[in-house]
């Protein structure tokens, strides 16, 4: 009989707490089909008078769409250069040894610690006296840089646990760290190669300080730019605010879902391995 | 005579040399060097053309820590740090042990929980920006089914700030839950079983083998937790950009603010260091106190 009352107990807690977190999406969602005058009389309730108009009108606006092409450059080409950069540097401080390599590896870890916040402006000059500015390199480039230090961490975790065995035979075949690298240790990591480039993928196509201080010519703007150029033009047009909020919401959402395995394993990946 | 074993060596450092070169330029050149650099252009007055000549002292640092609104930044900083250290990492600890047993649905419950930390942080920003919204919002449906007039919780001096935190909370507990189920899944099978066979109750169970043998993971939740603090921008552009009367920044806010936009280089770069030196301090702090019995494997 206590067992049950106790249940009864955790169970209304974690619907209550379900409710929390889903009711603001929901009403979101749910806002972007509503009139304005709607909003504020029936901010709950399923749409009374569905307005589409919202979300056809982001649908057909260029500026939307080449928002979310240019995050996806931003992306795409940060999870490339880490995924590359990162695996090599990983595989040669977990298979070869040479004098420098803890030293190395802390000076990557070292990275970790500190916010690139911190050293915003210089950052920006350096992209400025690089002759970066007005490209996609100057997003790319520091999100690489700062992607490096926890991508090192994962692969290089996952490279010292693949079995010594097939390494030894292979460099006793005459293989060079090169062909290995190429051959046999990126074709085995599938699972890492998988999580590094979710998490990199994410952390660069919801990035909002690093493009806001390297981008001014609005063609190069990434979305979440975009989206608060948009909230600027609308501002108590909560409609379509929400309308844009939903569009890019709906697709975070499918793609966590699908690739649900990756990101978790990627962000607990440190606390899960004693 | 050039020896297999001297070719052997010469195409390990080859190897060496060729693989570590992309990352480490990079690394330095954008991390490491900036760094360094800030520490310097943050005695100078300097608007970032030309060489930086305005020599100042310490005058930057002397500015920042009289200047009112940096000293509330600085103070926000803390009180973030403090609400998701006590209230937030324990909150996600219990959801966290109360679903990682064998209870139905508890995969449903996860997800759901989880949800928010997939979200960008400025559109979580701007859907509860709608949430506050006095007009339109829910907080005014909310006091409006009670007749009431809704306040302007996020133009409140008084409550803005815990509005935002409110926000942080949202967003934040489901990914420091999901990092203690996982720890709590390797906890052995076996451990558990003996304690419910000498009759400890889940109560018991939790407190005296769960959560110490939690404890790795939950430094790790606390390094995160803080480094994610101090960093906290995304979050306050939507909701309040800094305002009502500059009362809400955070330290990369005020940077962003009173640094960036006004292109005053070695004032924004003295506000990068001071936010590195708190870091440091953190980092080091961690070193030796809670990393002391980990393992070289994690950071």
């Amino acid at each position: 009989m206590k067992t049950n009352f106790r249940t009864y107990y955790l169970y209304l807690i974690l619907f209550f707490l379900a409710g929390v977190i889903i009711i603001p999406l929901y009403v979101s969602v749910m806002g972007g089909f509503k009139h304005t005058g709607e909003l504020r009389t029936n901010s709950l309730g399923l749409p009374i008078d569905w307005k589409f108009e919202n979300y056809t009108s982001l649908l057909t606006n260029s500026d939307f769409w080449l928002f979310l092409w240019n995050s996806t450059v931003y992306a795409v080409g940060t999870t490339f250069f880490v995924v590359l950069f990162a695996s090599m540097t990983a595989f040669v401080f977990a298979h070869v040894k040479f004098a420098a390599n803890k030293f190395l590896y802390n000076y990557f870890l070292l990275g970790l610690m500190f916010p690139f916040a911190t050293a915003i402006l210089p950052l920006f000059l350096r992209v400025r006296d690089f002759g970066l500015l007005g490209t996609s390199w100057a997003v790319i480039i520091p999100q690489i840089a700062f992607g490096l230090g926890f991508s090192i961490i994962l692969f290089r975790g996952f490279f010292r646990q693949m079995p010594k065995e097939i390494f030894e035979a292979a460099v006793c075949d005459g293989c060079s760290y090169t062909q290995f690298y190429f051959r046999f240790t990126l074709p085995l990591s599938t699972p890492i190669l998988a999580t590094v480039s979710v998490i990199t993928l994410t952390g660069s196509w919801n990035n909002y300080l690093l493009p806001l201080i390297m981008i001014n010519d609005e063609s190069l703007y990434s979305w979440p730019m975009g989206i608060m150029v948009f909230r600027g033009e609308y501002f108590t047009d909560w409609g379509k605010i929400l309308a844009y909020v939903s569009l890019t919401l709906v697709p975070a959402v499918v793609f966590f879902f699908t690739l649900q395995k990756y990101i978790v394993a990627g962000l607990t990946g440190g606390a899960v391995k004693e | 005579m050039r020896s297999a074993k001297f070719d052997a060596l010469l195409s390990r450092y080859y190897t060496i040399i060729i693989f570590l070169i992309p990352a480490l330029t990079i690394f330095t050149l954008f991390v490491v060097l900036p760094i360094g650099e800030a520490a310097y252009y943050s005695f100078f007055r300097w608007n970032g053309y030309g060489a930086p000549e305005k020599f100042v002292g310490l005058k930057n640092y002397e500015f920042l820590f009289k200047n009112r609104v940096f000293i509330m930044s600085l103070k926000n900083n803390f009180y973030i740090i403090a609400i998701s250290l006590f209230v937030q990492l324990p909150f996600a600890l219990l959801i966290a042990l109360m679903i990682s047993d064998k209870l139905r649905g508890a995969a449903f419950f996860r997800t759901v929980f989880f949800l928010p930390f997939i979200l960008a942080e400025i559109v979580t920003a701007l859907i509860w920006a709608y949430i506050y919204d006095g007009n339109y919002g829910l907080v005014a449906a909310i006091w409006g089914f009670f007749g009431a007039e809704a306040p302007f919780i996020l133009g409140d001096k008084d409550w803005a700030l815990l509005a935002i935190l409110i926000v942080i909370f949202w967003k934040f507990f489901g990914i420091h839950m999901m990092i203690y189920i996982a720890g709590l899944q390797a906890i052995s099978k076996e451990v558990l079983e003996a304690a419910k066979v000498d009759g400890a109750g889940p109560i018991t169970t939790a407190f005296r083998i769960k959560i110490p043998m939690l404890i790795p993971t939950i430094k790790l939740s606390v390094f995160l937790s803080l480094l994610g603090s101090l960093q906290l921008f995304d979050i306050i552009m939507p909701l309040t950009g800094g305002g009502p009367s500059n009362v809400t920044h955070s330290m990369v806010s005020y940077l962003y603010y009173f640094g960036v936009m006004r292109m005053k280089v070695g004032f924004g770069s003295a506000v990068g260091v001071v936010i590195f030196l708190i870091c440091l301090f953190i980092a080091i702090g961690y070193q030796r106190t809670l990393m002391r019995d980990d393992n070289e494997n994690k950071f």
